[in-house]
């Protein structure tokens, strides 16, 4: 008897042979790690100013590797304190946001009718407040807070994902191996997850790839209007912002923080692109049949 | 040596002619040949039949000459039309050709017509790019051409959309738009397949007509037998990919040569033959007790204010089935049968009207009663592709009810069970890891199987089980399905619009017609003495494969027509 295979064993294998997609993911935890470990590294702090480098250019000697910015602060450690909070809230937030957004839209989608008609209200609720009102009406009431950045992200991108879920959700729902599943006394609990959920995993991971991306684009501009992360802490969106305001004087502001920022939307592009191969049985080439 | 026609005037005049004609799929690296050396022609206004399976490269065949084949095929060899050689020509050119001198209508009228394009604009696409018409004279030849295809309200249907009609309309605007530009070939791929047999007989019959009125060629493709039989003058047979046989109409069916050929002709008479002996008795206990069952489902409104329609699916229907038996349910698309197969099932809550299953009142019964109760009933759908879940492997489908049904089984167990059932099908233990797209369409209905027999169920429901097979599988599947009934005694609800299905494996037959039961009995009883208006209308319907009688058949229906006409 074959070896027993699941969707996720067999999405492993799959993801194995993707070189790209295996290759973005090293990537990606090797820039994980650098940005944890990185500053360590670094004898300069984030908000440490080195009055002889101001503006200085990307130099070993100085031990600047990255340069310094306008007030001569450590450009290499700004950029990993940076990925931090970009990586954490691209991460964290659509995570957030797709575990509350499939569940919610593969329920109402499911269980229809009634149940459907009102969770969508609600959705349709969310989505009529505007969004910048909706952070500063947070900011107000809880101060200003990297987890409410996190908070305004998440409560405002899973209403998104639960729509495309839902309408995907409706078209599964009429397929007969649902009605096999019912007939096979599964409980509805068990259909959305194992019947519903599995078939929406393409679409769910193309979308979280342009979400990451996006996330980390919608925090750049929060800290942009002066929302979001504030000096002396910092993120790659903010930095890319005063990068390109000193774009002709001193470059490296810009090229490294947005090499990096470049870098990681490729990554969960081709990352992406590989999960939703590698879940969908019917893309996988099968090496050992 | 291919068969060329000679004329009176002895000089060839053939329309179509295809020599060495092969077609070839490169598909990772592997080359597939799925057609191999066909030679055949054809001459104006005759109609030829292509019949063979799935993968007899039947379909291949019109798509390489209309040079509709996917990037990754190859046609070679030479294929003249018109007195042109049409194989390989560049794709402005190949546009002159097809479209204007071939029409071609696919099988499914569902999906060839745009739903959201108005039936008028894309019948008048063609013309717009074919001619130099101007826009008032387009929209009279459409509708002039809806009326000959007895589209009732032509001008009407003009500005409407394809989702007004039903599959059958749909299918004559399919074949409207096939011959505006008056085409001197018509190729029709499978065009029936996806209709109901009383539709099926009207299509047929006015695609005959159209032949005659406009004086064109046909290509019929086909895996039903009854079809060549009634609509084609030559036939070709195929077989993966090669000729089997190819000769007249007649020679073909009374007069076969080929092995292939005499066991399609078998096989397709074998399907309707007679069941054997019924094995039930009337004095058997009622499993399944149905009462005055009615179901509607609301119509979505149109406006927020607008009273609510219902759609009355089944109306006021009542039935036994006795243990031990195959009841056959029969009836056009709509007529309310998978409903009734969803009520017993509790897919379908009724609206009213009451299912007794081995003496319990499905009504009546909490969740946990009724999970009870499912184990005993079991479904095999029609489509085996749709019926299996894509993202799980055949194991994983074939534990699931195991796991629903017995909670805390232990692997091991399940694991046994699971391979007994794959090989009881008859498939090898091999195929578990498997997931559904890798498996052929008979081998996943085997597995539909399989799954609704793993809770030992004593009713076994079959949902148009077999109509999405080819005839030799289809009767494969249903020598499994009788095998496993008298193995395990279980007692079948058999649904199908396929009459001689019916008519080979069932006890007894209930006919239905807009949710109503027209008429039920022994199955010979209503097969041979029937005696509603519209079981004998259904029967006559069905297409035999046997040219005389369908000619005659075709005589009467014209005779009839002509006599409607002329009051």
């Amino acid at each position: 008897m074959k070896k027993q295979s699941s969707l996720l064993l067999d999405a492993w294998g799959a993801l194995k042979q993707n070189k790209a997609a295996l290759f973005s993911f090293a990537t990606m935890l090797t820039m994980i790690f650098l940005v944890i470990f990185g500053p360590m590294l670094s004898p300069f702090m984030i908000d440490q100013t080195d009055w002889y480098q101001l503006s200085a250019r990307p130099s070993l000697a100085s031990g600047h590797i990255f340069g310094t910015d306008d007030l001569g602060r450590d450009l290499f450690v700004r950029v990993m304190h940076g990925g931090r909070i970009s990586l954490m809230v691209g991460l964290v937030a659509t995570l957030v946001s797709v575990l509350i957004g499939v569940s919610y839209g593969a329920i109402s989608g499911y269980v229809g009718g009634k149940v459907d008609a009102v969770m969508m209200r609600v959705v349709d609720v969310l989505y009529a407040m505007p969004f910048l009102f909706f952070v500063i009406l947070l900011m107000v009431f809880f101060g200003r807070s990297i987890l409410l950045i996190f908070i305004a992200i998440g409560a405002v991108n899973w209403l998104d994902i639960a729509r495309i879920v839902r309408g995907q959700t409706l078209n599964l729902k009429g397929k007969e191996f649902v009605d096999a599943a019912r007939a096979g006394g599964v409980s509805t609990t068990k259909i959305v997850y194992k019947h519903i959920v599995p078939n929406l995993l393409g679409l769910v991971v193309v979308y979280v790839a342009l979400t990451v991306p996006q996330v980390i684009l919608v925090e750049s501009f929060l800290s942009f209007l002066g929302l979001g992360v504030q000096e002396p802490l910092t993120s790659w969106g903010a930095l890319v912002n005063q990068g390109a305001k000193q774009m002709e004087t001193s470059p490296w502001m810009l090229i490294f923080p947005g090499m990096f920022l470049a870098t990681t939307l490729f990554c969960f592009n081709f990352i992406g692109d590989g999960l939703r191969d590698a879940l969908d049985p019917k893309d996988r080439t099968r090496q050992n049949d | 040596m291919p068969w060329i026609p000679k004329t009176e005037r002895g000089k060839m005049t053939n329309l179509f002619t295809a020599q060495n004609l092969c077609v070839d799929f490169t598909s990772r690296g592997e080359k597939i040949e799925a057609v191999k050396n066909l030679n055949f022609c054809l001459e104006h206004n005759q109609s030829l039949g292509i019949v063979g399976e799935s993968g007899s490269g039947k379909s291949q065949t019109v798509l390489s000459i209309m040079g509709l084949l996917e990037s990754n095929g190859k046609a070679t060899g030479s294929v003249v039309f018109d007195n042109k050689e049409i194989l390989g020509l560049e794709k402005k050119e190949l546009n002159k050709i097809r479209g204007r001198k071939i029409g071609m209508v696919f099988q499914d009228p569902m999906s060839s017509l745009n739903p959201y394009i108005s039936i008028g604009a894309q019948m008048s696409g063609v013309l717009l790019n074919h001619t130099s018409l101007n826009k008032a004279e387009i929209k009279e030849a459409c509708i002039e051409m809806l009326n000959a295809v007895k589209i009732p309200n032509p001008k009407q249907r003009f500005d409407g959309y394809s989702f007004e009609l039903s599959g059958g309309m749909r299918q004559r605007v399919m074949i409207a738009s096939a011959l505006l530009t008056k085409p001197k070939l018509l190729i029709a791929d499978e065009p029936t397949t996806a209709l109901d047999v009383t539709v099926q007989e009207q299509i047929l019959d006015l695609v005959l007509e159209m032949k005659e009125r406009f004086s064109m060629s046909v290509i019929l493709i086909t895996h039903d037998l009854g079809v060549v039989a009634r609509s084609c003058e030559r036939v070709l047979v195929l077989k993966d990919g090669l000729e089997q046989e190819t000769g007249e109409l007649s020679q073909i069916f009374y007069n076969p040569r080929a092995a292939y050929t005499k066991e399609l002709l078998l096989k397709s008479k074998e399907i309707g033959a007679d069941r054997k002996q019924s094995e039930t008795k009337k004095n058997n206990s009622v499993t399944t007790k149905i009462k005055n069952l009615t179901v509607c489902f609301p119509i979505p409104k149109q406006t927020f204010f607008a009273k609510q329609e219902q759609l009355v699916a089944v109306d006021d229907v009542s039935l036994d089935v006795y243990e031990g038996e195959i009841l056959g349910v029969v009836g056009e698309s709509g007529s309310g049968k998978s409903t009734l197969a969803k009520n017993i099932l509790r897919l379908v809550r009724p609206t009213k009207g009451e299912i007794e299953l081995f003496g319990e009142q499905l009504s009546l019964l909490d969740k946990k009663q009724m999970k009870k109760a499912r184990k005993k009933m079991q479904v095999v759908f029609q489509d085996p592709l749709s019926s299996l879940n894509p993202r799980m492997t055949v194991f994983e489908t074939l534990s699931e009810p195991l796991n629903s049904f017995y909670p805390g089984m232990n692997r091991d167990s399940i694991e046994k069970d699971v391979q007994a059932a794959i090989i009881e099908v008859g498939l090898g233990d091999e195929l578990l890891g498997r997931y559904p797209h890798e498996l052929s369409g008979g081998q996943c209905q085997r597995v539909a199987i399989a799954r609704a027999l793993m809770p030992k169920p004593q009713l076994l429901i079959c949902d148009e089980a077999v109509s999405a097979l080819d005839a030799s599988i289809r009767s494969e599947i249903i020598e499994l399905l009788l095998g496993i009934k008298q193995k395990r005694k279980l007692t079948m609800v058999f649904i199908a619009h396929d009459l001689a299905v019916v008519k080979k494996i069932c006890d007894r037959v209930i006919v239905m017609k807009k949710g109503k039961v027209v008429e039920s009995g022994d199955t010979k009883d209503v097969f041979y003495s029937p005696k509603e208006a519209y079981t004998k209308k259904l029967l006559d319907s069905v297409p035999v494969p046997d040219p005389d009688l369908e000619h005659e058949k075709y005589k009467k229906r014209r005779l009839a027509n002509q006599a409607k006409k002329n009051l």
